[in-house]
């Protein structure tokens, strides 16, 4: 089959890209002290979290936006970003979902997530991020029966402000990077969860973010906590509308996991892209990195990809507490003109760290792919273990894959293993599918879930569908 | 029901097949024989679809129907079916996924519903019995790890399952020690039937001691040079293909 075909069917449209028409609160583009002052003014903050993002935002003041990553974008006005979005809703803010604004529930309807119905069903507890607020928590109550806190962030620094001054920042300080750094000093909501010492929280957490206002930046900022033997699930969902213009994403995410615990955190990603020349599409700059604080604790990660149209994204493990284990399970899919530069860190400090890597590139269209991953082995680190499978798929000629492994290691006693593919969606494995009566478009996304299966085994079940579909409409082509 | 008509194709301006003219009949099995690099795997790719083959002149029609305007899957779906000689591997798609996909969309393209759950397990079970294969290859990813033995049962095991008009099969004796010939050969005489017809690319006699042919075409330098019947097969293995190219010279 000839390139150009390959290529058709590769093509897409997205399909989260529709705008709601709702009023909403949004602050004029441009960043100062006065910018910061507003947020956390709107967002009823006390005076300590003031100072913090000041803090933070004169650190980034002299902090220098980083070029090393295999990224090839115009610079970013940052003057020319509105910091604050919220949907137009009365002072006193919604009690219910009765209450929350039709439309908007409209909009999460329309993204697959029916708050009522589905989460009940999947007995999914849904905290929806929309622009700049978070809209609504399903499910608090039962979650609080178990002693599981689930929030908006907000909320948290509201309610709970001794967890908070405990536990934020100290995963990612507020000054770690240039993106965390401007996260730290203008975010507007994210997800809070707290899960005490002993339980296991009863059911799948999620967040569904979305960025519909224009020329608007969303800075979400999410905060899991286990404590010791205490375990939860955690998905996060992103989409956002078709606009020709980019919109930019840097959120920063914090895990904390105490002795035995456990976090799993999944994330699928279907940001708007941008158009096949490459117009439009979200900038995601995220930083995101969890902290194996306690003993024999465990955080894994797990992301599906497939939008942005630029992606600078490590999800990391800081494996601290002895015998603790980190995993990152990944599917980055390109398409178009995207660009993505992902992968992972794994720092072992502790004796007896383990760190298990897979990840599966697939790169069709004119985009370009790099995993970036680093295994960095401490001295007190003895019997540390790594393991690292990264794989490409190219699918057509025009597109690119690159793999930039590091690996740092600081003492003897550490086993590290690295395998690496790349290969190109086999015409053989298409023809032979096709030959025996599958159809085109039905093959290449069965070729595409067999190389993604190691990752899609890793996500809660739901979801696994879910990014299955996810991916399917990502190859959906023009055939015929 | 397969008529090919002074078939000419090139492979990167090399023409292979030089005119070749065949007529296959449902309820017949013909094998096409001849030395390598005759074109003869060129005949079932071309029928099958493969990329990188040009049609510069000649026909094939299947029940009818021009095969060169159909798209690859069409061809399956409409009753042809290919036996590769090096089947590809799959990484990550269960053997079992793959049969259900392609036995429900050719019964999809023919009107039917997708066959029940149930009863598409006791088909396959049955079958997978037949080849001597066990339950474990259904779970295994296509085609990944198996040896060049499983991988040819395999083969017949999807042509068992699929039930296609005419089967073509390509070098299906290649690398087979002589036990698995034999599943496979009685794997591919079972196909054996009125509505059926089954095409064998051979390079060598040994396989129609087992699947006896109705007809045997030698096949050298693109052209069908001699027909006949199982005999032919034996006089090839007796005198090599030379002595018929100078006969039919």
């Amino acid at each position: 089959m000839a390139t150009e075909e390959m290529e058709q069917l590769v093509r897409r449209e997205y399909k989260d890209g529709f705008v709601t028409d709702i009023e909403s609160d949004t602050l004029p583009p441009g960043l100062d002290e006065d910018t910061i002052a507003f947020i956390s003014k709107k967002k009823g903050e006390p005076e300590w979290m003031l100072e913090w993002r000041l803090d933070a935002y004169r650190q980034w003041l002299n902090m220098k936006e980083p070029s090393w990553a295999h990224l090839d974008y115009p610079p970013i006005d940052y003057q020319a970003i509105s910091y604050f979005s919220a949907p137009k809703r009365p002072e006193d803010g919604p009690q219910s979902l009765d209450e929350v604004d039709p439309k908007l529930l409209e909009t999460y309807e329309k993204l697959g997530i029916p708050l009522h119905e589905r989460a009940a069903l999947a007995g999914v507890a849904v905290d929806a991020v929309f622009d700049s607020v978070s809209v609504t928590t399903t499910f608090k109550k039962e979650l609080a029966e178990a002693g599981v806190i689930f929030c908006s962030i907000s909320e948290a620094i509201r309610d709970y402000p001794d967890l908070i001054k405990q536990y934020l920042g100290t995963v990612v300080p507020v000054a770690d990077n240039y993106f965390a750094a401007l996260n730290s000093a203008v975010f507007t909501d994210g997800s809070f969860v707290f899960v005490p010492e002993g339980v296991t929280c009863p059911m799948e957490l999620s967040t569904y973010f979305r960025i519909n206002a224009a020329n608007t930046g969303q800075f979400e900022r999410t905060l899991v906590i286990c404590e010791s033997r205490a375990q939860v699930s955690y998905l996060e969902g992103c989409t956002a509308p078709m606009r020709d213009e980019n919109q930019l994403h840097a959120a920063v995410v914090e895990l904390v996991a105490l002795d035995d615990a456990y976090i799993k955190y999944s994330t699928v990603q279907n940001w708007y892209p941008g158009d096949e020349d490459g117009k439009g599409g979200i900038y995601n700059f995220v930083t995101k990195r969890g902290d194996c604080r306690g003993e024999r604790s465990r955080i894994s990660w797990t992301q599906v990809e497939t939008g942005s149209a630029i992606t600078w994204k490590y999800p990391s493990c800081v494996l601290r507490g002895k015998d603790s284990i980190g995993e990152f399970y990944s599917v980055a899919v390109t398409n178009g003109r995207q660009q993505a530069d992902t992968g992972t860190k794994m720092i072992h400090i502790g004796e007896g760290t383990r760190s298990y890597i897979v990840a599966k590139g697939i790169s069709a269209g004119k985009s370009d792919q790099s995993y970036r991953g680093l295994v960095k082995i401490g001295p007190r680190a003895k019997g540390a273990r790594n393991f690292t499978q990264c794989d490409s798929l190219l699918i057509g000629d025009k597109c690119g894959a690159h793999t930039f492994p590091y690996q740092e290691i600081g003492n003897s006693t550490a086993t590290i293993e690295h395998e690496a593919t790349t290969s190109k969606i086999g015409e053989d494995q298409l023809f032979y599918c096709r030959s025996r009566g599958i159809s085109e478009e039905d093959a290449v996304s069965m070729i595409v879930n067999g190389f993604c299966k190691d990752v899609f085994q890793e996500l809660p079940m739901e979801f696994a569908v879910e990014a299955e579909a996810l991916l399917n409409v990502t190859l959906e082509g023009a055939v015929g | 029901m397969l008529q090919v008509t002074d078939l000419h194709v090139t492979v990167e301006d090399k023409e292979i097949l030089k005119g070749l003219t065949l007529t296959i009949n449902a309820g017949e099995v013909h094998a096409i024989m001849g030395p390598n690099g005759a074109g003869k795997s060129t005949l079932s790719a071309v029928i099958a679809g493969k990329d990188g083959y040009e049609v510069t002149q000649g026909s094939i029609t299947f029940e009818g129907k021009d095969v060169l305007e159909m798209e690859i899957e069409e061809r399956a779906q409409a009753g042809l079916l290919l036996g590769f000689q090096y089947p590809v591997e799959i990484p990550g798609v269960k053997n079992i996924y793959l049969l259900k996909s392609a036995l429900n969309a050719q019964r999809k393209a023919r009107g039917l519903e997708d066959m029940p759950a149930p009863e598409f397990m006791k088909l396959v079970k049955e079958k997978l019995g037949f080849m001597k294969m066990d339950a474990s290859f259904l779970q295994r990813a296509v085609n990944e790890g198996f040896s060049g033995g499983e991988k040819k049962r395999n083969e017949i095991l999807q042509m068992l399952v699929l039930q296609p008009k005419l089967a073509m099969l390509d070098e299906i004796d290649s690398g087979l020690d002589i036990d698995a010939m034999k599943v496979v050969a009685d794997g591919v005489n079972s196909l054996r039937a009125e509505e059926r017809a089954i095409l064998l690319v051979t390079h060598y006699q040994r396989l129609l001691d087992y699947i006896v042919p109705d007809k045997v075409h030698v096949l050298v330098d693109g052209r069908i040079v001699k027909t006949g019947d199982a005999e032919l097969a034996k006089q090839l293995e007796a005198n090599g293909y030379e002595g018929i190219e100078e006969s039919a010279a």
